[in-house]
């Protein structure tokens, strides 16, 4: 056997990154970044509403969390559903008791199903982030160009005309990209997206039309992915955020250097009975006043923006 | 036609053997083996395995592997600072080219360089023995013309090999080979050649993506894991010295909640006396000098005591 040439080929082997969307950069090699009172650490914390519909096209790609039984999946249906039912008013008790502010990224068809737990959201004066119109609206390699184009104004006017705010921010569906995503967010006025997970703190991100913040929304101690896809145990979950927590707020005293905590959770994960007390285990240590900037997303675009 | 057994060694069991000594009579060999790689947004459809999960651009599988580059590296290196530990670098020798950074740092350090071939996203799958050969010398070449040293060891990149892989690493000036994970010393590597080579055991049970990401195990029982592996290897390696490899990347033991659990591992296991902190060519150099022949002499015997 035999590969083709091009297999042995490196063309892209350079200074940087093989692509052209950011520029390679080490966290360590920064100049430091201050937050408000030179706290060391900011603690964004993000709630994902997704709806996952009955009927799933299921192009370009599938996501997890959707149906995988014969139609009608009634079991992951309304599995997914309790979360926006339920689940996400316990998140929403738990944020409150804690005082923390939290942004809302919302599949914008849930502005029409679940429209109360959304103005509960926005009457704390939580920020809402664009999260396409469903999790059944993937965008992946393979979805064309107006088609995407559509759904991401569709997605956005919709929160937008809702909520009455900018929606400046964005999480795609799986953190899953097409190859004109970033363009086209661009266009529709988002200013910055979490879908690379590539840094803990913002970056510029190129696009055609100018250039996008990327503000990173850790996966690896998101609740889903610890407890539905790692299957660790709630408590396990609880402990590994908590020793993130120390080390970032640890790193950034030391370094003098604001880190910054990005803990991601999903009301239909974490909203079950036997899941919630661990979320306000996590909240009741997050919510140091002391070393914890706590803060909407766009705050802290804004915050980075102002210093570079 | 596919053979039933790799042939690359005869069976030899773990009682009985030849004593193996360290330097400095120590017990165990510790040597961590930090992978640090470059996978390729768009590397060319290698017709065995696909680089990626999802289509271009695989955003979740290839940012979590830059983070580890661009944040997680450092954290990795200062742990391995505080414990005096060198590492054994498996390097996809991209990473020369493309952050430069990296490299000076752990040359700085006098850490070992072996090769893990260019990118971590051309499998050697489907290759013909020439174009596997034009890899690994490239490989090579580009770790001697960095830091001055013709690499020792090689890790084929993301364990893809053909029959033909230790051969041409060996026919290539290399000395040991980390591919294989049939036991807990150094042994023989029987080749088409009749060239002295070597085995160094790199642990696949506690490689941390293996575990983190295969296994799906919680940070603080990988940290057990470690020192449970170690009170074993180290209590045996009193009768004949034990290799002890801890396998790591960048962007899995690196991410802020797993750190904790590792350091307690790095100070419990570097906290005893009779451990010989070294690397994978130390261990391959002091094997070939004092242990190989009498090896091959106790293997053949083995074997014909067996036959007879």
């Amino acid at each position: 056997m035999t590969l083709p040439a091009d297999h042995l080929h490196y063309p892209r082997r350079r200074y940087g990154m093989d692509h052209d969307r950011y520029a390679w950069s080490m966290l360590s090699d920064r100049p430091p970044l201050r937050w408000p009172g030179d706290k060391p650490l900011a603690l964004w914390i993000n709630v994902s509403l997704e709806h996952f519909p009955l009927n799933p096209d299921g192009t370009p790609v599938k996501l997890p969390g959707g149906m995988t039984m014969p139609y009608p999946d009634l079991r992951h249906f309304t599995l997914r559903d309790y979360g926006n039912r339920v689940g996400a008013w316990r998140v929403l008790e738990a944020l409150e008791r804690a005082g923390l502010r939290a942004s809302w990224a919302v599949n914008a068809c849930l502005t029409e199903r679940h429209p109360l737990i959304l103005r509960a959201a926005l009457a704390r004066g939580d920020e809402l982030l664009g999260h396409s119109w469903s999790m059944d609206t993937p965008h992946a390699g393979g979805l064309a160009v107006d088609a995407e184009s559509a759904l991401i104004e569709r997605s956005l006017g919709t929160l937008r005309a809702f909520s009455g705010q900018p929606v400046r921010g964005w999480l795609s569906p799986g953190k899953l990209q097409s190859p004109a995503t970033p363009e086209l967010l661009h266009r529709h006025g988002v200013q910055w997206f979490c879908d690379w997970v590539n840094d803990e703190l913002p970056y510029r991100f190129h696009t055609a039309g100018g250039d996008l913040w990327s503000l990173p929304l850790s996966t690896e101690i998101e609740d889903r992915f610890v407890i539905v896809d790692n299957l660790h145990a709630e408590g396990e979950w609880a402990d590994q955020v908590i020793d993130a927590f120390d080390f970032l707020r640890r790193e950034g005293r030391e370094a003098r250097a604001g880190r910054l905590l990005a803990l991601s959770i999903h009301p239909w994960v974490i909203g079950q009975p036997h899941r919630i007390k661990h979320l306000e285990t996590v909240l009741a240590r997050v919510k140091r006043q002391d070393e914890v900037w706590n803060a909407h997303p766009s705050e802290i675009i804004d915050m980075v923006q102002a210093q570079t | 036609m596919m053979k039933s057994d790799p042939g690359l060694y005869d069976p030899w069991p773990w009682r009985g053997r030849p004593r193996i000594t360290w330097p400095g009579n120590a017990q165990l060999a510790l040597w961590v083996a930090p992978n640090i790689e470059f996978y390729e947004l768009d590397p060319p459809k290698n017709p065995q395995r696909a680089a990626w999960l999802h289509p271009y651009p695989a955003v979740p599988g290839y940012s979590i592997r830059d983070w580890g580059n661009r944040v997680g590296h450092m954290r990795q290196m200062t742990l391995l600072d505080k414990y005096g530990i060198r590492g054994s670098i498996s390097l996809s020798t991209a990473v020369i080219d493309h952050h430069p950074e990296i490299i000076a740092m752990c040359r700085e350090r006098c850490w070992e360089f072996f090769t893990h071939g260019i990118y971590n996203t051309r499998y050697t799958y489907g290759m013909d023995e020439a174009q596997e050969r034009a890899m690994i010398a490239e490989s090579m070449d580009a770790i001697e013309r960095a830091v001055g040293q013709r690499p020792a060891g090689y890790l084929a990149p993301a364990l893809s090999h053909s029959e033909v892989t230790i051969d041409l690493f060996a026919e290539l000036g290399g000395l040991y080979t980390c591919d294989l994970f049939h036991d807990d010393q150094p042994t023989p590597v029987k080749l088409r050649s009749a060239q002295r080579f070597v085995s160094v055991p790199y642990s696949l049970e506690l490689n941390d993506t293996i575990v983190y990401v295969v296994n799906k195990i919680e940070p603080r029982r990988y940290g057990r894991m470690i020192m449970d592996a170690f009170d074993r290897l180290y209590a045996e390696g009193a009768t004949s010295g034990t290799v002890m490899c801890i396998p790591t990347h960048n962007y899995q033991v690196s991410c802020p909640h797993r750190l904790k659990a590792f350091e307690e591992a790095l100070e419990y296991v570097t906290g005893h006396s009779g451990v010989w902190v070294t690397t994978g060519r130390e261990i391959a150099e002091h094997y070939l000098a004092h242990h190989y022949d009498i090896a091959q002499a106790a293997i053949a015997a083995t074997q014909s005591g067996a036959e007879g």
